[in-house]
């Protein structure tokens, strides 16, 4: 009854201001929004979202460019985006030519282009949807792209008990927000397409709060003092996939890699 | 030293102890006890099988030749069990490479340190009374031989990636399925159950089976995927799930891609599931069969099994297969010509 309720109000609003509530990062107006229950009194964020962004591209606000494979041309040019960053990232000068070292070598290096798990937060924003399956002492979170999964423990909350890929998650209800501490990566991971990276000292604090029965506020504020002078933050919207038969589909992307992978050590035709 | 004695005081002392108390079979010991437990309800009202579950057993698929019973005595089974553990136990020799990369009673690997529901039967296949794979249609044996040929085309395992196995690949495992069977280790279950659905992590592959319980039409049959296309729902307390959309490589035990897959997940008490699953091909075998397995209650957390990304194996055996060539090929060429 209460989506009834809000999609009439939002209707009778008008479009512009449901689009105006989509653009709201967390922190904004859309404050007021109270999501719909779970049996456990907590907000339901059960769903299957997507974000809408360039942000897999480039995290910083960045101009339109070639891509980086001749043979596909304009179709895998990337295009320009605002950006999902506060400013600037922090970089200290020596991770900053780092970071230009991992731009120009992009092809060889970045860990998507190799079906790797793609961490946290980049998973989020990468252009496939992830579903939330909510339980009061688990969260699963589970990503299209590598069949990533991160669980976040909504109790019995540890230290990360081994570095990981995904990191490990404890999670906890700020109110209308689900704030998700993370530690223990791996450095093996990347924010974006364009080369930005942390360390093995990566923190992330994310928070997830629903502003409308089909969208998420997401923000995460990102440490790590091996690679940047102070923490810093990102922020964008994310949306329900609402088609009626919305479901993840498999994507078990290793057999796409491997001959990128081990292409060159294929045998030989006989002489 | 320490592994032999816990597998000794461990299969010898409570194992035997279990079967005895639970009075033989598997469905006795069910039996006497669905009387006294009643299945935990989610809030929602849907039985719950929440937790983590561990399905490790050492019941082979198929009925080992020269057995013709359906069930071992409590005895028997120690027997058996502590002869595969020993095996297993014993298949490196301590100090070398083999012993430091397969020894899996280090680190608790092996099955002898997973926990392990009771288990009397013989065979995980309950159907044919055999206990054996139904034989294959003309055209199962067809594409039985066509795959195995293709296979040799391909060249040897180690001429090309895609001649090793998928789970060598880390793309697909037994512990995935579906349907799911244990390997010889690292067997870990975590299910969860929100409104519409259950969810099944599979610690190996870090594999999640979304399972959609809100009556869904199928996937269209153009959509294939390694693991299938599930849809579950409850029939009293037994979550039933069916499967298909699988594809032509899934290949289980020599599948078609046209395999309908049954699965039923029963909790029986409160450290077990039932887990039976019934195969229906008529591509392949002349008749469905089916199997079951109990899985175990299972102590978390599930950890993540980056195999891909850590798939060095592969990769060295890769090149070291392409060392080879290049060694051999250097010998044939410095040898003198007639």
């Amino acid at each position: 009854m209460r989506h009834c309720l809000t999609r009439a109000l939002l209707a009778s609003a008008g479009v512009a201001a449901v689009l105006s509530l989509a653009a709201v990062p967390a922190g904004g107006q859309a404050r007021s929004y109270r999501a719909p229950r779970t049996t456990d009194g907590k907000p339901n964020l059960n769903g299957i979202w997507q974000a809408l962004t360039e942000a897999h591209w480039d995290i910083e606000a960045h101009s339109a460019a070639p891509g980086a494979v001749l043979e596909l041309g304009a179709s895998n040019a990337i295009p320009g985006g605002l950006g999902i960053v506060e400013g600037q990232i922090p970089y200290t000068p020596q991770a900053l030519a780092q970071k230009k070292e991992n731009f120009a070598n992009r092809l060889k290096l970045d860990p998507e282009i190799r079906c790797y798990l793609p961490g946290v937060p980049r998973a989020v924003y990468m252009p496939y949807p992830f579903q939330v399956i909510q339980t009061p002492t688990h969260i699963m979170v589970v990503h299209t792209f590598a069949r990533a999964v991160r669980t976040i423990y909504m109790s019995d909350h540890k230290e990360a008990p081994a570095d990981s890929w995904m990191g490990w998650s404890n999670g906890r209800w700020d109110g209308e927000t689900l704030v998700v501490d993370s530690t223990g990566f791996l450095d093996s991971t990347w924010f974006d397409r364009a080369g930005n990276f942390h360390s093995d000292a990566l923190h992330v604090v994310e928070r997830f709060t629903a502003t409308s029965p089909d969208h998420l506020a997401y923000e995460a504020t990102i440490e790590d003092p091996k690679v940047f002078t102070r923490p810093w933050k990102i922020s964008l919207p994310l949306y329900r996939r609402t088609e009626r038969n919305a479901q993840l589909l498999e994507f078990n992307c290793i057999p796409f890699a491997e001959d990128l992978i081990y292409g060159h050590l294929r045998k030989e035709p006989a002489r | 030293m320490f592994n032999r004695l816990l597998l000794s005081t461990v299969l010898g002392g409570v194992l035997v102890a279990a079967f005895v108390a639970a009075g033989g079979g598997v469905s006795q010991a069910q039996t006497s006890q669905a009387k006294k437990w009643t299945v935990p309800r989610t809030p929602d009202g849907q039985p719950d099988l929440q937790g983590f579950w561990n399905n490790t057993t050492y019941t082979p698929l198929q009925r080992p030749t020269g057995v013709n019973k359906e069930f071992y005595t409590a005895e028997e089974a120690v027997e058996m069990i502590n002869k595969a553990a020993a095996a297993e136990a014993e298949q490196t020799v301590p100090g070398t490479v083999e012993d430091v990369h397969y020894d899996f009673t280090q680190f608790g690997l092996d099955r002898s340190q997973a926990p392990l529901a009771q288990n009397l039967r013989t065979s995980l296949i309950v159907d044919p009374a055999d206990g054996k794979l139904p034989p294959l249609t003309d055209e199962g044996r067809r594409r039985q031989t066509a795959r195995a040929e293709a296979r040799k085309r391909a060249g040897g395992p180690t001429d090309a990636v895609q001649n090793q196995s998928l789970s060598v690949r880390c793309i697909l495992m037994d512990r995935n399925g579906p349907p799911m069977l244990a390997g010889a280790y690292n067997n870990n279950y975590q299910i969860v159950q929100a409104p519409g659905y259950v969810m099944i992590l599979v610690e190996m592959l870090h594999g999640p089976r979304i399972i959609p319980i809100d009556g869904r039409a199928q996937l269209p049959p153009a959509i294939r995927q390694l693991e299938g296309s599930s849809r579950g729902r409850w029939e009293g307390d037994t979550l039933v799930v069916e499967t298909t959309n699988f594809t032509d490589a899934t290949g289980f035990q020599g599948s078609s891609e046209n395999m309908r897959l049954t699965e039923r997940f029963t909790r029986v008490d409160a450290d077990t599931i039932l887990y039976r699953f019934t195969v229906d091909d008529p591509s392949t075998w002349t008749r469905p069969w089916s199997a079951e397995v109990p899985w175990r209650k299972a102590v978390g957390p599930l950890f993540e099994h980056a195999c891909h990304e850590g798939n060095y194996g592969l990769y060295n055996t890769l090149a070291g297969a392409r060392a080879q060539d290049k060694r051999e090929a250097e010998a044939s060429a410095s040898k003198p010509s007639k």
